[in-house]
């Protein structure tokens, strides 16, 4: 003991006098924490050029089979949007950004890390909070590089035969901004689900099962069921990145254009919202 | 590391009222009264599945207490939107991310509660982790990571500083330095609580002792007089004369046995205090080479104390 005089202090004095809290310190912290891992900037780089590539991939196809489509496919060439947006790169998309979304809680839930995180910040929910707002915007740069790489490659390639899509036509500023979206839509379900389940390989399970298996036991040849089918994230990015739809009376029901923007809100905020009530009710 | 002006800004006095716990149908904290005082070293000692590390949790505002409350400065800690500056805790070294590096971790944390940047350099110097400050925490020691969780609880320099199991995983250099930042971090004023199993860890590190049992408060009060409640005080003595000292002893009101077994020149006294023991040698000139008070008295006390409240005991059927 090296001054024991020391000892006593009166009790109830404030130790340091603290600067209020400010939310943005707390997106801060996620942003080191995340930089950090090392497989953060290799996915953030791969993912992008996946996509990319998976676009790039398709174009090429078109553009060597080209002569031998009939002269009406020619002219109309509505395999640019579906090559711009190839549902291979794009479904790779969702499940890596929805995998990135949870790792971002069921890291620290795995580690306990999460303990220590809450023990310097009281305030849970201000937590996951920073947290959905980080890998919302991580997310969405990564979302739009991959978004403008897959369009891009994929137009200069079919523009050699003059097959292109320009980057002005209306649909293809909604397919961009859709595609673009998608990732931060996906990640926040990712994130708001590894809240709730907290369970790391539970929570990946959980997470590729409604992202992309989900839509495939919901037929979209019953009205009801329709319905179900095109308020999924998956199926409403589909819609979103098309401008050809079945006409009424074919026996198909396709979502609306309002109603996919719709699906791509309504998932995140309410699992995110629903992430948020569970932080502060359970138990670290 | 805070400089010789901390202690008359700290202060912060954890205090437990009714504190209760229940797990369906398992109550792993039952109605816990105490208080935490700063300036000294408390210990908190209980047998494993006491419900140590759950009253810590209910303290630090991790988990809800099924009833009463627990206050760090008067405040109940979720109460405070940032932590660090109130309490500093270290719940288990292994809760970290093995895939940062010290520094991130710690930069992490510095930053959430805006924190001065030097602060994250200061407590890696403290802890004496500059060196592996850039290397990722999952190759670290049990020891290392210890190491690390210390300098968390640090960072905000704050006036309660709480660990649970602290000493678990650290070499032999590494105890004896968490025991003396322990009693340094005491003397500037600060409330230093832990939590052990190991009686042994409490003896030279701790003031006072809350002691718990099966989620119930056994004792709260200084080691010493916790340790003269269990066995009665041993004093162990060494001369060339035993036959004639243990005939003086036991004269004067003494239990007196060999020490290490028959043939020996060691003799445990119960029932005197050493004093008189020297004393009494003194008067009959019996030259004694060793007189020590026997302090294992503390592991026995809490052996004593404890017993009938142990959850799982070795070779017995539960």
């Amino acid at each position: 003991m090296s001054a024991p005089a020391a000892v006593s202090a009166p009790a109830g004095v404030r130790a340091v006098p603290e600067p209020p809290a400010r939310f943005l310190d707390l997106v801060a912290a996620e942003w080191i924490k995340m930089r950090s891992l090392r497989s953060t900037p290799w996915v953030l780089v791969l993912v992008p050029f996946f996509v990319t590539g998976c676009a790039a991939l398709d174009a090429l196809w078109d553009y060597n089979n080209f002569p031998r489509y009939s002269p009406e496919a020619q002219r109309e060439h509505m395999f640019a949007l579906r090559d711009a947006f190839p549902v291979s790169g794009y479904w790779t998309l969702i499940l890596v950004a929805a995998g990135m979304g949870a790792v971002a809680v069921v890291g620290e839930y795995g580690t306990g890390l999460i303990r220590t995180t809450m023990v310097a910040v009281p305030a849970r929910a201000s937590v996951v909070l920073a947290k959905a707002v980080l890998v919302a915007l991580v997310w969405t740069a990564v979302g739009a590089v991959a978004a403008a790489g897959s369009f891009t490659a994929s137009q200069l390639i079919l523009g050699l035969r003059d097959a292109a899509l320009p980057v002005t036509d209306p649909v293809a500023v909604r397919s961009l901004a859709a595609s673009a979206l998608l990732a931060p839509v996906c990640a926040l379900i990712g994130l708001a689900l590894g809240v709730l389940i907290r369970h790391g390989a539970t929570t990946a399970v959980v997470a590729a099962f409604t992202l992309l298996m989900l839509p495939f036991f919901v037929s979209d040849r019953r009205r009801w069921s329709a319905e179900i089918y095109n308020a999924m994230v998956g199926p409403a990015w589909q819609r979103l990145t098309t401008d050809w739809t079945p006409p009424p009376g074919s026996g198909s029901y396709p979502g609306t254009v309002p109603g996919s923007w719709l699906a791509y809100l309504a998932w995140p905020v309410l699992l995110v919202t629903a992430a948020l009530i569970m932080i502060r009710r359970r138990d670290v | 590391m805070a400089g010789p002006g901390a202690a008359d800004r700290i202060g912060g006095v954890i205090e437990v009222n009714g504190l209760t716990k229940r797990y369906g149908r398992k109550t792993a904290v039952d109605d816990l009264c105490f208080t935490v005082r700063p300036g000294q070293v408390t210990g908190f000692l209980g047998p494993n599945g006491a419900g140590k590390t759950t009253t810590l949790r209910m303290i630090l505002g991790l988990d809800a207490p099924t009833g009463g409350t627990a206050t760090v400065g008067g405040v109940p800690f979720r109460d405070h939107p940032r932590g660090l500056r109130h309490a500093g805790a270290l719940l288990d070294a292994q809760q970290v991310h093995g895939g940062l590096t010290a520094r991130a971790h710690l930069a992490a944390l510095s930053r959430s509660n805006r924190l001065p940047a030097r602060r994250v350099d200061e407590v890696l110097a403290e802890v004496g982790l500059t060196e592996a400050a850039r290397r990722r925490v999952g190759g670290f020691s049990l020891g290392m990571k210890q190491r690390l969780g210390i300098a968390a609880a640090l960072l905000g320099d704050p006036p309660v500083l709480m660990f649970d199991e602290p000493i678990n995983g650290m070499d032999p250099e590494g105890v004896l330095w968490v025991r003396h930042l322990f009693r340094r971090l005491a003397a500037q004023g600060r409330t230093v609580f832990l939590s052990s199993h190991l009686m042994s860890e409490m003896e030279n590190t701790a003031d006072q002792l809350v002691v718990i049992g099966r989620g119930r408060l056994i004792a709260a009060e200084s080691v010493r007089s916790f340790a003269a409640r269990g066995s009665r005080l041993r004093v162990v003595v060494r001369t060339p004369r035993t036959a004639e000292l243990t005939e003086v002893l036991t004269r004067a009101g003494g239990r007196v046995e060999p020490d290490d077994g028959p043939g020996t020149d060691r003799l445990a006294v119960t029932g005197l205090p050493a004093e008189r023991i020297g004393t009494l040698a003194l008067d009959h000139r019996i030259v004694l080479h060793e007189l020590t008070t026997r302090s294992a008295s503390l592991e026995e006390a809490f052996m004593e104390i404890t017993a009938d409240t142990v959850e799982y005991l070795a070779g017995q059927p539960r």
